[in-house]
């Protein structure tokens, strides 16, 4: 990188003053590796239509097959196996990429785990009952509360204090900006959280919530119509909210749960983010975390898999052979065609995989009226860049002496989660992961990911964070970066409601589709909502009686 | 003086040339370039008695610091210092050849020795059990180096003088420097840079006089490159000691402690300070205080017998004892007095605490060599991360001793948190018993009963109780156990006598009166850390 390419590289991703600061300094170039889904060879055979042959393809049997290994593949393996399918040969799950868990998945080095994607879920609320039965198997449910919601074990729920964020040479506990506000900052503050308060406190006929995860548990009929047409931004305008340190942190919490800023995030999505975590006492639920994040739960999800996982697996066709019988065509990991063939298959891909290998879903998206535009609206994905900066030992910091999330009020990053505060390892080595989402339109944002290469970005990444610790360059050890071409569902303005989404083309015959992304918004709860429902659903068609986990 | 020198006989015809006329002997008339010259050598002669001085000052000082006793230690240093002296005067003898080049390398050696005495003595009293040795030697060799400067200094100038007027100028100079110093050490060294750096100034002042004198005396001299260069080299280092000071004591740290410090090491997990004051020493970590040799027997009785107590009201031995933090010996050298005790696992976040506690002749005397004990086993881990650790999950104690310090910060409050005593809980064996440190129950009332509840809360059976530690205050502890669990009444045997504590003190130990009573707290969870911000709000009251 010469010198005036790097400040326009750090002036693009960082804004003008970070570069300039950067560049004051040499940068400093620690070893790592570049890391993302292996995209090259999923290109070459499903974008880019690769024939089936027709001959020498091996053929094998299974009751259920899963196509994708992420939280929701993985949650549909876990409920057809606790549903009674437990037989090795019953399930198959059939994963792309050499390890399973999406953006769920994680990393480890000698120091500790460490997430490359989503690290916490908060505790559930009473209607979230599969993911308390989930956590009751991992141990950390002590009890149920008054309103029906699980007692989660102290170990598991965010260590205090939960962030920080660093304004002006500072850093200032929680993520809002306390220091210097005005009386009318304050009184905004107050307001904001009454009228997402007020959201939160609405029900339906049937004693539904308007905003709740799962989504499927939310009221059919209140929230979405009004808030789906605008945006969080427009919404926070109409009603007056002005304050510059209020805008920024709902900008903030659009940017880290959708990858969106506030003006593009629809609004039901940006009062989603704040009233579902809002449980029967009104108080936010707390953040249940793992030093590796969300890869805790799907390592347990992939032990109860087991034997009935396959990774590097490409599926390039899934056929529906009537009601009784579909087969799923591809190649395994050591690249010999294979047909898998079940009585029922759940594709749990995201929807632009899922519409080139089931064709009978292409065919259904054709039928559908304004199909073009549900495509360009409705399943947008983000870009982001995922780094993991390994440190010998800790920076110094001014103000709030740590945090789990560590947040610059200045830079469209959204900071760093550390991976062993939860441990309680407060001194010494230890693992910090960078996250960036790029708010780009969808085309864009994966140009931009991909027009930098690792060193550029463990760059940016660097100069972001040296703004908050100037000794930082000289204890970073590697910096190992991930690059996310589609990482997230994006929930856009005029998305349109997420009902009408979820409810078409949802199965079709013996293929059911679940991804989080039926639901418009990533969140781990929604995929293993859809994970659950379509194997209860095969659970049902195959007549295998089990009690619903919904 | 030695009169016959056959090499200093040369120069003698200069001295003809520019020398006095024999019959007004008393006023010399010199060239004023002379005359300056010898104006500049008598003000070195002002400077390096200040700087000697200094030195012996300096010792003296720093060993009534750190050994106390300040009549013996003056007396001591002062008495070798001037022996040296005198030994160095009748080894200048034995100097027949370049004078002037002898004179200049004792400079250097001087400000070399000298200006790093502070530093190293302070180093030797921190590592080595021959601390009193190293006292004597240095200042041995930097009394004998002080004492060869006047003897070759007059040696220099003799031929510039006549003896009588030789002699006087000298020595009213050498006793007008030693003024200076003694003026200059009290107003203006100590209390403005402290020892290290005042010693290491010194000892630059002396390297730079070692540079001027070789300009001053470049007639006497065949080559001054060498000198120079060494002399240069020893400033160097002295000023790069000047500048590393910081690392044995912050300059702006001198101020916030009472008394001197004698130790200070910046280690990774917090800031280790040993002061010294009239008859006592303390131990201070991040400045916050740990203990005071005068009274740390209040606190350390009342932290481990009311437990071991408890224990043997039941019938109950104890021998298998786990301290958690406690790096400074202290509770450990308590608990090998239990008559029956086995064995004792301290698990300490900070190896320089516990390898200083091990080593440091001052507090090995404190905790009677504690870690030498082979009942004793040291483990180095942040003691939250150690009862985590499935390694240690099925051991199990009589007894767990919880001596953090204060909860003042995020990374300290973890250690008060339901989750680690329900951790400590699971590794106490049948009847075991658990205490721990709380803070005042006066001074953080909230704190200390937030502690207490969180034990509570942690499923155990609590008994409050308080001592008074006059450096402290009133100090506060809690002991639990499973079950049920009542205040001892008979103090257990112990293979040494108790000095705070028998039977009926054991007793009041347990009586909070109203103003240390109970109040309305949030229980202390790591997902909330509620004792870090009641710990922080408490204490702004009275600091």
């Amino acid at each position: 990188m010469s010198g005036p390419s790097r400040r326009e590289l750090l002036t693009t991703l960082l804004g003008a003053s970070a570069a300039l600061a950067a560049c004051r300094k040499p940068p400093t170039r620690p070893a790592g590796e570049l890391l993302a889904p292996d995209l090259e060879r999923a290109h070459r055979l499903v974008r880019d239509g690769a024939p089936f042959p027709r001959e020498g393809v091996r053929e094998e049997r299974t009751r259920v097959a899963v196509v994708g290994g992420g939280p929701a593949g993985l949650s549909a393996a876990w409920r057809l196996v606790r549903g009674g399918l437990d037989g090795v040969d019953d399930v198959r799950v059939l994963e792309l990429e050499a390890v399973v868990g999406g953006t769920s998945r994680s990393g480890e080095c000698d120091v500790t785990r460490y997430p490359w994607g989503a690290h916490y879920v908060p505790v559930p609320v009473r209607e979230a009952r599969a993911l308390a039965t989930l956590l009751d198997e991992l141990g950390v449910v002590e009890g149920r509360a008054r309103d029906g919601s699980p007692i989660i074990a102290e170990g598991v729920l965010c260590r205090a204090p939960e962030e920080r964020l660093f304004h002006r040479g500072l850093w200032y506990e929680g993520l809002y900006l306390y220091d210097g506000a005005s009386h009318d900052d304050l009184a905004q503050l107050r307001r904001f959280r009454e009228a997402i308060g007020a959201w939160a406190r609405v029900r339906d006929a049937k004693g539904r919530r308007a905003f709740v995860t799962p989504i499927s548990h939310a009221s059919d009929d209140v929230a979405s119509g009004e808030l789906d047409g605008r945006s969080m931004r427009a919404w926070m305008d109409e009603r007056g909210f002005t304050s510059p340190r209020l805008r920024w942190l709902v900008d903030y919490g659009c940017r880290d749960d959708y990858g969106l800023s506030s003006e593009e995030t629809s609004a039901w999505a940006g009062v989603f983010y704040f009233a579902a975590r809002l449980g029967e006492t009104g108080r936010s639920a707390p953040l249940m975390t793992w030093p590796e994040g969300n890869g805790r739960l799907v390592r347990h999800l992939a032990g109860v898999a087991g034997a009935r996982l396959r990774t590097g697996w490409i599926v390039r066709n899934v056929v529906i052979r009537g009601e009784r019988e579909v087969a799923v065509e591809g190649w395994d990991a050591a690249g010999a065609p294979v047909r898998v063939v079940a009585e029922r298959a759940i594709v749990a891909t995201p929807r632009y995989v899922a519409r080139r290998i089931v064709p009978a879903l292409a065919e259904a998206i054709a039928r559908e009226p304004g199909a073009a535009s549900d495509e360009a609206l409705a399943f947008d994905y983000g870009a982001w860049v995922v780094a993991n900066l390994h440190l010998r030992d800790r920076p110094s910091a001014r103000g709030c002496p740590f945090a789990w999330d560590n947040v610059l009020f200045d830079s469209p990053s959204l900071g760093y989660v550390v991976a062993t505060h939860q441990t309680g390892l407060d001194h010494g080595a230890t693992v910090w992961t960078w996250y960036y989402a790029l708010t780009q339109p969808g085309r864009e944002a994966r140009e931009r990911l991909l027009s930098a290469t690792r060193e550029e970005w463990a760059d940016v990444a660097l100069a972001d964070l040296g703004r908050a610790h100037s000794d930082l360059g000289g204890l970073v050890e590697r910096v190992d970066v991930f690059r996310w071409g589609h990482a997230m569902v994006r929930p856009r303005v005029g998305a349109g409601a997420a009902r009408r989404r979820r409810d078409g083309a949802r199965s079709s015959g013996p293929v059911h589709l679940a991804h989080t992304d039926l639901s418009g918004v990533a969140l781990f709860e929604e995929a293993q909502d859809h994970g659950v429902r379509a194997a209860e659903e095969v659970l049902d068609a195959l007549g295998v009686r089990s009690p619903s986990m919904r | 003086m030695h009169a016959s020198e056959p090499r200093e006989a040369a120069p003698r015809p200069i001295r003809r040339i520019w020398g006095p006329p024999p019959a007004v002997p008393k006023e010399p008339v010199e060239p004023p370039a002379r005359k300056a010259a010898v104006s500049l050598l008598l003000l070195t002669v002002l400077v390096i008695a200040t700087c000697g001085l200094v030195y012996e000052l300096l010792a003296s000082t720093l060993a009534s610091f750190v050994l106390g006793d300040a009549v013996t230690q003056y007396s001591t240093v002062i008495g070798v210092y001037l022996s040296a002296m005198g030994l160095g005067a009748w080894l200048s003898r034995y100097v027949n050849e370049a004078v002037a080049r002898t004179f200049v390398d004792v400079e250097i050696s001087v400000a070399l020795v000298g200006g790093l005495s502070a530093p190293v003595l302070f180093f030797a009293f921190a590592h080595l059990s021959w601390f009193r040795l190293a006292l004597y030697l240095v200042v041995l060799v930097i009394g004998a180096l002080v004492g060869m400067e006047i003897p070759l200094l007059l040696r220099i100038l003799r031929e510039r003088f006549e003896f009588r007027d030789l002699v006087a100028r000298v020595l009213t100079v050498d006793y007008l420097g030693a003024l200076v110093g003694s003026l200059a050490f009290p107003i203006f060294f100590v209390p403005k840079l402290g020892l290290v750096r005042t010693s290491l100034v010194i000892g630059a002042i002396n390297a730079a006089v070692a540079i001027t004198s070789t300009s001053l005396l470049r007639g006497s001299l065949r080559s001054v490159t060498g000198l120079r260069v060494r002399a240069g080299i020893v400033l160097g280092v002295l000023i790069a000691g000047i500048v590393a000071a910081d690392r044995l004591t912050l300059l702006a740290e001198d101020g916030m402690y009472a008394d001197e410090i004698v130790y200070a090491k910046q280690t990774p997990y917090q800031r280790i300070v040993i002061t010294r004051g009239k008859g006592s020493f303390q131990l201070f970590l991040s400045g916050n205080l740990q203990f005071s040799s005068a009274d740390e027997y209040r606190y350390h009785e009342a932290l481990v017998w009311p437990a071991v107590s408890v224990r043997a009201r039941d019938g109950l031995p104890t021998r298998d004892v786990l301290v958690l933090g406690g790096g400074d010996g202290l509770a450990v050298r308590e608990l090998l007095r239990v008559p029956e005790l086995l064995r004792v696992t301290l698990v300490d976040l900070d190896p320089a605490m516990t390898r200083l506690a091990r080593t440091m002749p001052l507090l090995r005397a404190q905790n009677e060599g504690a870690f030498d004990d082979p009942r004793v086993h040291v483990e180095t881990a942040d003691a939250y991360v150690w009862l985590s650790d499935p390694v240690n999950a099925a051991k199990r104690y009589d007894l767990v001793v919880a001596d953090f310090p204060d909860p003042n910060h995020y990374a300290l409050g973890k250690l008060y948190t339901t989750r680690i005593y329900r951790w400590m809980r699971e590794h106490l064996s049948g009847g075991g018993v658990l205490v721990v440190q709380s803070t005042s129950p006066l001074f953080a009332r909230r704190s200390y009963w937030c502690i207490a509840r969180t034990i509570q809360a942690a499923g155990l059976a609590v008994a409050p109780y308080h001592a008074l530690v006059p450096s402290f205050g009133e100090w506060g502890f809690v002991l639990a156990r499973e079950g049920a669990l009542e205040a001892p009444t008979t103090l257990a045997p112990s293979t040494r006598p108790r000095r705070a504590l028998d039977d009926a003190s054991l007793r009041a130990l347990f009586v909070l009166g109203p103003d240390m009573g109970a109040e309305p707290v949030e229980i202390n969870r790591l997902d909330n850390q509620v004792l870090v911000h009641y710990y922080e709000e408490d204490w702004r009251k009275y600091l």
